[in-house]
């Protein structure tokens, strides 16, 4: 039965009690920091594993003065960033952009903006595979069990068999951490390199999974510890060059195989912050370089 | 020697619906103390021991342990948590089939170590010492420390699971037919293992078997059992020697024609 005085569909795609049961969801994550809350996860106009919780979540918080910035991989012109953009414009009407300081809401995929993020913007993880332990110990059952008696000596057990095969941590992204020394918790697959960027962030950052139906959240300034070992302790990342197009250092790298004999470039993997950078005037060396990502245990010695 | 208890049994009950699977079970176990538990497949042996060790639920009676602070409180009264860390740190679990207590899909290092990161060690170099000192306590090269238990031999997979479960130094054993799937010899060499670091370290054992050449070895005390009952209890060499059950006396003569 249509009713001819309702719209054909509502304000940013999802019907107000999803958006409530799901707000509820994103109430008590806040509460318990890094708690996984289950919630009722809808079927979205898109597959699984491209963003279906982190959709849900933008949906839910969205409002109509908001300004909504997507990324992927740190891009905002690749495909799955472009798509959700033009989802939300359409079915919301809000608007868009792609720097990282004019949004209120950024949803991600993979990367935390170079940009520090400001009190009052909201930061939504896509995330695949919300139970860290997952991995380590595939029943559920026994996992819920082990975050609610604190039992999280698994994870030190992968990192240990990192450093046994491969003489440091080899894990470098979806790096475990632990929320104000309680819930261990999946950061979703952002390099380590990012992991420092989610500690006493002023931003409030959800993390939706969608097939999995969790959701999960850090309120601004808590405490996220990427776990280690007292001696191998946590280290990121670093980059040896800078980048081609803008001269940048000290950020996160995207490698670009320019041509079939070996041409490669170095690019930040952050496009706005690129381009931010090259209309200041920045520049960088250009084509061919050579480069080393380098593990951060190689860049301390 | 010490007077009291580690652990006290009384009129243990655990019924699969109408089916008993054990019942009226009593006995106690003093630290150091060595108990095997013997009889036939499907006598209620394996019901009990995982009765005990919490691993299955109880359907009556009392099962008291004795804690390091001296507490003797019946372990229905431990929440969750409690028993949970009781099971990683003051007892250990020998499986019959090492694949079930072991990770087969980490390095040996590691399923050592893993109590010990359990427990809140968090120094990789130390972490990695003990477990080498381990693997050479239970004879497995230390240069094998980071291989997976797949690529070990049962007798070396048996070895390591013991290894895992010592490193905490607990103080209760619990072990399931830990010699039934490995060939003579090798058995032989994992029992005189056990006995050497039972001795050593002064542990508690319950040990499930139906081989009575293994409880007569190990144990000092011997609990036979029948259709889920105990039909007789007392010194290893004295039930071994005079048996009286009528039951017992079979199970010794048909041991002694092998």
């Amino acid at each position: 039965m249509t009713n001819p005085s309702l719209p054909a569909y509502n304000f940013a795609y999802l019907d107000e009690q999803t958006k409530r049961m799901i707000r509820r969801a994103i109430l008590k994550a806040i509460a318990v920091p890094g708690y996984q809350v289950p919630f009722a996860s809808r079927d979205m106009p898109m597959p699984y594993g491209w963003g279906t919780g982190g959709v849900q979540v933008t949906a839910s918080i969205l409002g109509p003065d908001d300004v909504l910035k997507v990324i992927d991989q740190g891009a905002d012109d690749t495909t799955n960033a472009v798509s959700i953009r033009a989802f939300f414009a359409k079915v919301a009407d809000v608007a868009t952009t792609t720097r990282t300081e004019d949004a209120t809401i950024i949803q991600t995929r993979h990367r935390i903006p170079e940009t520090p993020l400001a009190h009052g913007q909201i930061i939504v993880y896509q995330v695949p595979i919300p139970e860290p332990l997952r991995f380590l110990e595939p029943r559920e059952t026994e996992t819920r069990v082990m975050h609610a008696l604190e039992e999280y000596g698994l994870v030190h057990v992968k990192l240990y068999e990192d450093i046994a095969q491969h003489g440091h941590i080899a894990t470098t992204y979806a790096y475990p951490v632990k929320v104000e020394g309680r819930y261990v918790m999946d950061p979703s697959p952002i390099p380590k390199f990012d992991n420092p960027k989610m500690h006493h962030s002023p931003a409030l950052q959800l993390f939706g999974a969608g097939r999995e139906k969790r959701i999960y959240a850090l309120p601004p300034f808590t405490d996220v510890v990427s776990l280690d070992f007292e001696d191998h302790p946590f280290t990121v990342q670093r980059f040896d060059c800078r980048c081609a197009l803008c001269d940048a250092q000290d950020v996160y790298m995207d490698e670009v195989i320019t041509d079939d004999r070996g041409g490669r470039m170095f690019v930040c993997s952050d496009t706005d912050h690129c381009e931010t950078r090259r209309s200041e005037g920045c520049q960088g060396a250009g084509l061919p370089q050579h480069c080393t990502a380098k593990a951060g245990w190689e860049a301390a010695e | 020697m010490n007077s009291e208890p580690i652990l006290s049994v009384r009129k243990l009950e655990k019924r699969y619906g109408n089916f008993i699977g054990c019942t009226d079970v009593s006995f106690d176990v003093w630290p150091g103390e060595v108990i095997a538990i013997v009889g036939e497949s499907g006598s209620g042996k394996t019901t009990l021991l995982n009765c005990i060790s919490t691993r299955l639920e109880r359907s009556s009676g009392e099962i008291r342990y004795r804690l390091r602070d001296r507490r003797f409180p019946d372990l229905a009264e431990l929440s969750e948590a409690e028993l949970r860390f009781l099971m990683r740190t003051d007892w250990g679990f020998v499986h019959q089939n090492p694949a079930d207590g072991l990770r087969m899909r980490v390095s040996a290092g590691a399923n050592v170590g893993e109590r010990l990161m359990a427990v809140g060690d968090r120094n990789y170099g130390e972490i990695r010492r003990r477990a080498s000192d381990w693997l050479e306590r239970v004879e497995i090269a230390a240069s094998r420390i980071d291989d997976m238990p797949v690529s070990f031999s049962g007798g070396m997979r048996q070895r390591l699971q013991i290894a895992r479960n010592l490193v905490t130094h607990p103080r209760l054993i619990f072990m399931d037919e830990p010699t039934g799937g490995l060939d003579v010899s090798v058995q032989a060499r994992v029992l005189d293992l056990l006995r050497m670091l039972v001795s050593d370290l002064g542990l508690s054992v319950i040990i499930v078997t139906h081989d009575l050449g293994v409880a007569r070895l190990l144990s000092q005390r011997i609990i036979v059992m029948k259709s889920g009952r105990i039909v007789e209890q007392g010194l290893t060499d004295r039930v071994m020697d005079d048996p009286s059950h009528p039951y017992t006396q079979l199970l010794v003569a048909s041991i002694l024609e092998n």
